[in-house]
């Protein structure tokens, strides 16, 4: 426990100490903040509309609009999408550079299990993940300051990013731990998770048994209820299940790795 | 303490180490020696439990590397050819890093990390970048880090590399006062550093040992007859008939004559018959100016053992 945290911290250190944290940061955050920006805009546009059209006809025809359904539902979609494209920048060294600087032979000969350094350098990548979802709280702040949606359904969105994210840090660590060249590691993980994206397409043509198989494995299939204030056990425990999945090859590629050395 | 047993590794198809196998007692210091890729590295890296032997075994302290390796790292301070280091850590922070990795306690590891930067003399850049630190510094703190937790064996690869000339006694000063309390096995490709630090030596050379003993020994050993250098004043071949008439006298040079008119005679003979021939030479009228006896380097014995293997190979 004390080994997991010892490499967590070290791994926040080393976050921290390179400008690609505050890079990556300020890049995620602005991007976001534009992303909901416009979608706000369009939602006021409608809402400015919707009431000259109930003024003109005496309250007659007035769209139902909703901030959660219209602004919230897809912010989350949209932070979605963008982790998608920033999270393999955040995996791409946890593993790669101790391949490459030769400190995985500090962690060999030291008394640190594997597992402390899966699970160390997993958490170090959701937290990170959460520091880079703090400043997007604001954005959601700003709609309750300014009109009056429903709370909970806000929480579990953020709850199904975390999980969301946190898969895509298991990817992302296993990738890492695959090879030395970091670049290499934020190319492979931003394919696999983008393949874990689409792969309901797959459904469409593929017959009656493969189907309900890719419709299953598809990340985003499970993350709409969340983003639609919806919690559903059953996309808690697929994202359970792709997170272990995600950690579990990272240890076995690491394992293996010392045997092949 | 340290048992090594007929060890072989494969890299692929390529063959690193062959039944490499020796032993280092409690409080030794041994060396390991070799040409550059001769598998010292490789050996090391097996004994640290870093990667696993394809055949034979490694123990410390009676466990074996592969059955329990929590227990081996434990007690196994090892520095890495290349210091295993984060530049972008200061030295202090990585100290703390590696300390708790390798279970001191909360409470212990500042005393432990003052410790070893005495040891390893690095007070000036404690609070330093890593990254920022010359090639010697950071040789120190990979010394440094190897030291933490007070491991009763030290496995030190190349540990001198890259330090100047005052560093490289420093540490070596510090290995030896390791000694006794601490089992150090250390590899170099540097001879004299073998023979000012190591008890015992164990040659490698294209991944099996070739020889393994004091440095005394081996140099004695492998020497066989000894050779008597002289310098007199006088005819030579008289000296060179006197000389091979002695007893136990089984080759007589002379070398090319000096300028001074004095004459250098390469005496090889059985056992040591210094005494005898500088009286035979007074006694028969010669000035005598030197009489040396050349001892072997341990660098003469390096490379006959190392060159050797390689016209036996071909």
């Amino acid at each position: 426990m004390k080994k997991t945290v010892a490499i967590f911290q070290a791994e926040m250190k080393h976050f921290f100490y390179s400008p690609i944290a505050y890079v990556v940061i300020a890049l995620f955050t602005v991007i976001v903040g534009y992303f909901f920006y416009s979608n706000l805009s369009w939602f006021v546009e409608q809402q400015y509309m919707d009431m000259m059209r109930s003024s003109q006809f005496g309250g007659m025809g007035r769209a139902r609009l909703n901030v959660n359904l219209h602004v919230i539902t897809p912010y989350f979609f949209n932070v979605a999408l963008i982790s998608l494209f920033i999270l393999p920048l955040v995996t791409m060294r946890l593993y790669a550079e101790e391949k490459k600087a030769g400190t995985v032979e500090l962690l060999y000969t030291t008394p640190v299990s594997v597992g402390n350094i899966v699970i160390g350098k997993w958490l170090a990548g959701v937290v990170f993940y959460l520091i880079m979802l703090a400043p997007t709280v604001v954005f959601n702040l700003l709609l309750f300051l300014y009109g009056n949606p429903d709370s909970l359904p806000v929480l579990a969105g953020y709850l199904g990013l975390v999980l969301f994210g946190g898969a895509f840090v298991a990817v992302g660590l296993w990738i890492s731990s695959l090879t030395e060249n970091q670049i290499i590691a934020a190319i492979g993980s931003f394919g696999l998770s983008l393949l874990l994206w689409v792969i309901s397409w797959a459904a469409e043509f593929s017959g009656e048994l493969l189907a309900p198989v890719f419709k299953y494995l598809s990340i985003i299939n499970h993350f709409e209820d969340f983003a639609r204030g919806i919690l559903d056990t059953q996309h808690l425990a697929y994202y359970l299940l792709l997170i272990s999945t995600g950690m579990f090859l990272t240890f076995k590629s690491i394992e293996s790795s010392r045997w092949k050395a | 303490m340290i048992e090594v047993q007929k060890l072989t590794r494969y890299y692929g198809e390529t063959l690193a180490i062959e039944d490499v196998s020796f032993q280092v007692g409690k409080g030794e210091i041994v060396g390991l020696l070799g040409p550059n890729g001769a598998g010292k590295t490789t050996t090391m890296r097996i004994i640290t439990g870093y990667m696993p032997p394809t055949s034979g075994t490694a123990k410390i302290n009676g466990y074996d590397v592969l059955e329990e390796p929590q227990e081996v790292k434990r007690r196994l301070g090892y520095l890495p050819e290349n210091p295993p280091l984060y530049p972008d850590l200061r030295v202090s922070e990585y100290l703390a890093f590696v300390a708790r990795l390798k279970e001191i306690p909360s409470g212990e590891i500042e005393r432990a990390i003052d410790q070893v930067i005495e040891k390893a003399a690095l007070q000036e850049v404690r609070h330093k970048v890593i990254g920022a630190l010359s090639k010697g510094y950071r040789q120190r703190v990979g010394l440094a880090q190897a030291l933490l937790n007070d491991p009763p064996v030290l496995i030190l690869d190349e540990p001198t590399v890259g330090l100047d000339p005052r560093q490289i006694i420093e540490i070596r000063e510090l290995i030896k006062a390791l000694a006794g309390e601490h089992t150090v096995v250390l590899s170099t490709h540097i001879l004299p550093e073998v023979e000012m630090t190591c008890q015992r030596v164990v040659i490698i050379n294209d991944g099996r040992v070739v020889a393994e003993d004091t440095p005394e020994n081996l140099t004695t050993r492998a020497s066989g007859n000894l050779r008597i250098m002289l310098e007199i004043q006088g005819d030579g071949s008289r000296a060179t008939q006197l000389i091979k008439q002695m007893p136990g006298v089984q080759m007589v040079q002379e070398q090319s004559p000096e300028v001074n008119g004095h004459l250098k005679l390469l005496v090889e003979c059985e056992r040591d018959l210094r005494s005898e021939i500088a009286r035979t030479i007074v006694e028969n009228g010669f000035s005598l100016f030197e009489l040396t006896a050349e001892k072997y380097s341990l660098e003469d014995i390096f490379l006959k053992l190392t060159t050797q293997e390689e016209v036996l190979e071909e």
